[in-house]
């Protein structure tokens, strides 16, 4: 009972730590000096009134939203800052123009001609509205406002950029305080802001690039599974952790790890590899074995379109087998299901002991199963006029993944398997 | 469409010229007549009289003394006036010097020497009435009339109030006292007259007398109701939502009087409705017999103010002020010359009878008691009704101007500004219409809008004050040099002085200097990359030039800026300068035309405007009918307007302005050129002037660096600013340190640095083959594209040779969105797969040094 409960909070604690990625809870790895360079830029604008911009640019899950929370969270426990920070927050996906964007800004700082929930006025009129109370401030009485725009590369594409151009003008200008920081995972965005956006932003350029090495990823690694001090049951805790060490050193997890590290550095990948482990760890099976990562492991690496080779028909196979002939023979051109069904047919007539031949229809129905598994893909929309068997199509698997599926695939005939190995052999 | 909106005034002049400048071809008249075409009213306006004159604003009409009425040699029609001026026309300031509170009905009798006296007569709105009272004085409690009638008590010379000398006063009190005495019995021109009801009825009986017979002229000189009528024919909108409660009785009213013309109430005249209406007979029986009143008013001796044309014996004995000036009119002036001489006498007579006189004389024009009673009795019932009606009665009213309005506010989005009625523009007159009618848009929202919080709804916002909430902690002053430092090289600190933009300065300068002391207008076109300091330039231009004014050393001037980014529609443009110089909120159709009017109209007292028109390109409009009206306007003879467009490139009138609208713009042009390392330097070592934080050296390396790339000041400032963070940050607590070259040169890197490079490194292993992979591929095929499937057989072979394993398709497709998200490699839709195609974001160069060592 007492075990179950332990085990109870050992899932709700690590599950919590691999789904929410952007929580400030959580630890910030290898980000000391961009976290120091935000908290300080940001502490500035509050204390003294500094109008800054900048950029926090990295690849998709290299913690930027999460860097910021850290340095949010921080910056509200200072005493000088406390509630002397309006925060607006926008996000290039859910304002995708400058009316949503500034109806939203004005709900968020709660200016005067919001009514509840409601902005009132036209586009126009907020847009002279917001530029006034922003014109009126000034640095020293005014409450400083940061806007943190996620997504800031979808900004850019708005009309005549002139939110931005707003926004960077007036951290460029003697009025309110404000501090733009945007966060984006293009690594080109300087190139996409216009050239008057461009000279009013201030070039500050905050990097993120999953910059560890190996070592420092085994030290993630523990960290990320490891029971916090807090945990009720000390001895229990005591153990997991030392069962966790133990495992960062196992040959067998470093080769895990290892393998996930060359495909990706990304701390989002690692969560979901170890929240696939952890999700074995029962009652029954108490601690994590190497045997649990292996088989994440394997289960986070499949390919998923070999996959669905696994649930084909014979029939399916034997027409996918003819498509990679027909690839083969003309080097990746496109081809129609007469072209397959032909090429299936010289194999039943000259090499099948085993196959039964089939009628067109049923070939037909088989290659149209496949093409709503997206196996094969028209070049085209297929149009009502056009027969269907003269539909031009690619195939979208690998001859690599064809016959990897099927060494995997179960009581295959002998002879599919020996004419997918060569399309020479019925010669 | 009611016709009255373009109903057209004549003015003509009243009497013989009194003398005439044979050298200066000018000939001085005692009196102007304005004449309104389609209600035929006709005033007479005569020297000493108090005028209302059109100024910027129709709310506030510049409120005048006719001195002195001439035409001149070119046969233009001109007026000296003596101004009065509002406590709106004073700076704000210099209000404070009265010390006491000022009600929106005094006025200052303006004796500051910048106005021109001289305006053209057509600016004559009508007559009102400037009551002088002596400064301890409380203004008198009226309840009617109150936009015709102003009390003075001080006089304003720009410097300072002033009690009004004895002499003024009592010029001011004749002007009053004559005024009333020449104009006509039933004249309600005495201030103490003005409240007493025998007077109102007496008003009201000749109006209602006059009014149904509308082919009949009206012949009201100097007659308050006439002045109402006529500024009815000029405001007819603006009157209608003036004072709601008026045509909200009148709708209610007018059902009984149907021949009226419509729309020329004022709160007073409705007791002259009720006259009507308690007579329950037709129409124009009672104007036969109001009129029988009325000449029995001529009998006793009080002149003109006899509404028949076709009594000329009478008229020619009884008095000379009445002119008939219907539409067909061939002769006027014949007729009032015969006479004139008579005119004059009688003038002389008119001015013996004391008040006391004059009231008796007019006392026989009361109608029965009866009928006052009767009036009493309904003007309750009217009261009644005036607070249950709302305001949509009168909407749907005569009032189509409104709706005119209410129409142009809604449809926001209207492209084609331009296009309001020619007719409207037609002449000058005309276009107090669109004024008046601007005042309806500007009203009646606030009035809906201030009645919803009494009904207990949520407040909405429409008066809300933009403001940001103020922090709760104050600011920390620098305490460091390098903060201190950081603080002057903010690209918002304003410096005292913008170093290496002198020659421009003066430039700009003298342009908008020159076109002020000539009073005319013009453009100039000033373009730069950005960040080269134009609007920095032009902003200390202006200050200057504004404490140039202050100090009186150039005519005033209203200054608007208007910012192409700022705006969400090029059209908003015009909204913006009108709300600058009135205060207006309408839309920018209407705004167009109001501003178009203000522009090609001769405002006497109307300063210079220099406008200012940042980001000049975003104004395009497919039709350019924004840059064209922007740059049509200073070429007009009255506009007073200035206009410094500023853009970023040298040639955009040639690009993409149309040649009309290029023309118009003209070749007054200035180029900023980018700034040379000397002169940032110069720049950032003006701005650190006292502050020791940055090596010598060091400025001059991001100088030179900037110059080199952009010259852009901004980017100068911002790498100076980066560097004393970082110095501060590697410093710590030791001794205050200076900024040197290692963290200049840290910061231009973090700036300039290329992502790439870092990105490709910091990239996993498997990444990094892709990219490899990606470059075998290109090799191969000699072409800068492939698709997934191609690469991915290279990235197998590559993972082979390097022993590594080879990763399955869908890690190679994640690889490769990942790669592409980063833009790194610019990828296809994903939903083709295998079959996607890739290229590379940089050059194959910078892909193969960033992944050579290692």
């Amino acid at each position: 009972m007492h075990l179950a409960r332990n085990y109870f909070w050992v899932q709700k604690i690590l599950r919590e730590r691999f789904c929410h990625h952007f929580c400030a809870a959580g630890k910030l790895f290898g980000m000391e000096q961009q976290y120091r360079h935000l908290l300080e830029l940001l502490r500035r604008t509050t204390v003294h009134g500094e109008s800054n911009s900048a950029l926090v640019i990295g690849p998709r899950g290299s913690g930027k939203t999460a860097l910021l929370n850290h340095v949010l969270k921080d910056l509200r426990e200072m005493t000088q800052v406390r509630e002397n920070l309006l925060e607006v927050h926008l996000n290039g996906l859910l304002q995708t123009n400058d009316k949503v964007a500034l109806k939203e800004i004005t709900r968020q700082l709660q200016l005067e001609n919001v009514v509840g929930d409601k902005v009132f006025g036209s586009f126009a009129e907020n847009l002279a509205f917001l530029l006034e109370a922003l014109r009126k401030g000034n640095r020293t009485s005014s409450c400083p406002i940061l806007f943190v725009l996620d997504e800031f590369d979808l900004f850019v594409h708005h009309k005549n950029q002139s939110l931005l151009y707003n926004l960077f003008d007036i951290s460029q200008s003697a009025q309110t305080p404000v501090t733009v920081i945007g966060l984006t995972c293009r690594q080109d965005i300087l190139e996409l802001l216009e050239k008057r956006v461009k000279s009013r932003f201030s070039h500050r350029q905050i990097y993120l690039m999953n910059s560890f090495d190996f070592k420092q990823y085994i030290k993630i690694f523990k960290n990320q599974l490891s029971l916090p001090a807090e945990f009720p049951d000390e001895p229990f805790a005591q153990k997991w952790n030392n069962n966790v060490q133990h495992l960062s050193e196992d040959k067998a997890v470093q080769d895990v790890l290892q393998k996930l590290f060359h495909h990706s550095k990304d701390l989002r990948s690692l969560h979901l590899l170890l929240m696939l482990a952890v999700s074995a760890v029962t009652v029954h099976h108490p601690l994590l074995t190497a045997a649990d990562l292996q088989e994440a492991s394997r289960q986070h690496s499949t390919d998923s379109k070999a996959n669905i080779v696994h649930g084909l028909s014979v029939l399916e196979i034997c027409l996918i087998i003819a498509m990679k002939h027909l690839n083969e023979v003309y080097d990746g051109e496109p081809f129609n299901f007469q072209m397959v069904y032909n090429e299936f047919q010289k194999f039943i007539q000259r090499k099948a002991h085993s196959m039964y031949n089939f009628e067109k229809p049923v070939v037909m129905k088989a290659f149209e199963h496949l093409l709503q598994l997206e196996l094969v893909q028209p070049l085209e929309r297929p149009s009502a006029r056009a027969q269907r068997e003269f539909l031009l199509l690619k195939l979208l698997l690998d001859s690599s993944q064809i016959m990897e599926a099927l060494q995997l695939y179960p009581n295959c005939p002998t002879d599919v398997k020996q004419w997918a190995a060569s399309s020479l052999s019925w010669l | 469409m009611n016709t009255r909106q373009q109903s057209k005034l004549i003015y003509s002049w009243y009497g013989k010229p009194l003398g005439s400048d044979r050298k200066l071809r000018t000939s001085h008249y005692k009196g102007i007549l304005i004449t309104s075409e389609s209600s035929k009213t006709e005033t007479c306006i005569q020297l000493g009289d108090f005028i209302l004159v059109e100024g910027v604003n129709a709310d506030q009409p510049y409120v005048a003394q006719l001195v002195d009425l001439y035409e001149d040699g070119a046969q233009h029609k001109h007026a000296v006036v003596q101004w009065f001026c509002r406590l709106e026309e004073i700076p704000q300031n210099q209000r404070k010097m009265l010390k006491r509170d000022i009600s929106a009905q005094e006025v200052f009798f303006d004796q500051v020497l910048g106005y021109d006296t001289d305006i053209a007569a057509e600016t004559i709105i009508k007559s009102i009435m400037v009551i002088p009272l002596h400064l301890g004085e409380e203004l008198p409690v009226i309840t009617l009339n109150k936009e015709q009638t102003f009390y003075v008590k001080q006089s304003w010379d720009g410097k300072c109030f002033k009690v009004l000398s004895p002499d003024t006063f009592s010029k001011l009190k004749e002007a009053n006292k004559t005024r009333g005495v020449i104009t006509n019995s039933s004249k309600a021109s005495i201030p103490s007259d003005i409240f007493t009801p025998v007077k109102k009825k007496t008003e009201s009986v000749v109006r209602s007398a006059t009014k149904p017979k509308k082919i009949d002229m009206e012949i009201e000189s100097k007659h308050s109701s006439s002045k109402s009528s006529l500024s009815k024919e000029r405001h007819s909108q603006r009157m209608a939502n003036n004072d709601i409660k008026t045509p909200t009785a009148r709708k209610k009213l007018e059902l009984n009087s149907p021949t009226r013309s419509k729309g020329r109430l004022l709160g007073y005249e409705v007791l002259g409705l009720l006259d009507d209406d308690c007579d329950a007979t037709a129409p124009l029986e009672q104007s036969a017999t109001k009129r029988k009143v009325k000449f029995t008013n001529d009998i006793l001796g009080s002149p003109p103010k006899i509404p028949c044309s076709d009594d000329k014996s009478k008229s020619t004995t009884q008095s000379a002020e009445h002119h008939q000036s219907d539409i067909m009119r061939l002769s006027p002036y014949t007729k009032v010359n015969d006479f004139s001489d008579e005119d004059k006498n009688l003038q002389e007579k008119d001015d013996v009878p004391s008040l006391g006189g004059y009231q008796s004389s007019q006392s026989p024009v009361v109608t029965p008691r009866s009928r006052r009673r009767c009036v009493q009795k309904t003007s309750a019932l009217i009261a009644e009704q005036i607070s249950m009606l709302d305001q949509e009665d009168f909407l749907s009213d005569s009032d189509s101007s409104y709706s005119l309005s209410s129409e142009e506010k809604e449809d926001d989005d209207d492209d084609d500004v331009p296009c309001t009625p020619e007719k409207k523009t037609k002449s000058n007159r005309i276009l107090s219409t669109p004024k008046s009618s601007r005042k309806s848009a500007v009203h009646t929202p606030a009035k809906t809008l201030r009645k919803t919080p009494l009904k207990g709804t949520p407040r909405t916002p429409r008066n809300a004050t933009p403001e940001i909430p103020r922090r709760i902690q104050a600011t920390q002053e620098p305490a460091s040099v390098l903060e201190e430092a950081r603080l002057r090289l903010h690209v918002s600190a304003i410096p005292e002085s913008l170093p290496c933009r002198e020659e421009e300065f003066q430039d700009i300068y003298n342009f908008v200097e020159s076109k002020l002391i000539d009073g005319t207008g013009g453009c100039m076109y000033i373009s730069g990359v950005p960040g080269t300091g134009k609007t920095a330039t032009v902003h200390e231009v202006i200050r200057c030039l504004q404490q140039a004014a202050e100090n009186d050393e150039l005519p005033p001037f209203q200054f608007v800026e208007i910012n192409g980014m700022k705006l969400t529609d090029p059209h908003q443009a015009y909204v913006q300068i009108l709300e600058f110089l009135t205060g207006q909120k309408v839309t920018a159709t209407h705004a167009a035309v109001l501003l178009a009017k203000l522009f090609s109209t001769p405002g006497p007292k109307r300063k210079t405007t220099v406008l200012i028109v940042d980001e000049l390109d975003l104004l395009w409009t497919q039709k350019q009918n924004v840059m064209y009206n922007l740059f049509d306007w200073p070429t007009q003879r009255h506009s007073k307007l200035i206009i410094l467009a500023i853009a970023n490139t040298m040639d955009l009138p040639e690009r993409i302005m149309m040649n009309r609208v290029a023309s118009r713009l003209g070749l007054t042009r200035m180029s900023f050129q980018p700034y040379t390392y000397k002169q940032l330097q110069q720049i950032v070592s003006s701005r650190l002037k006292g502050v020791k934080a940055f090596e010598e050296d060091a400025v001059q390396l991001v100088s030179r660096k900037v110059a080199a790339l952009s010259g852009d000041a901004r980017r100068c400032l911002d790498i100076c600013r980066r560097a004393t963070e970082i110095c501060e940050f590697a410093r710590q607590k030791r001794a205050p340190e200076m900024v040197r070259m290692a963290h200049v040169t840290e910061a231009i890197d973090e700036m300039f640095s290329s992502p790439y490079v870092n990105a490709i490194r910091n990239a996993s292993l498997h990444e990094q083959i892709f990219l490899k992979a990606i470059l075998a591929e290109f090799r191969r095929a000699g072409v800068e594209e492939a698709t997934v499937q191609q690469i991915y057989h290279h990235h197998v072979a590559l993972c082979r040779m390097e022993g590594l394993q080879s990763p399955t398709v869908s890690e190679t497709m994640a690889i490769c969105s990942r790669l592409g998200a980063c833009r790194l490699l610019l990828v296809e839709a994903s939903s083709k797969y295998l079959h996607m195609r890739v290229r590379l974001n940089l050059s194959q160069d910078d892909v193969m040094y960033a992944l050579r060592e290692e």
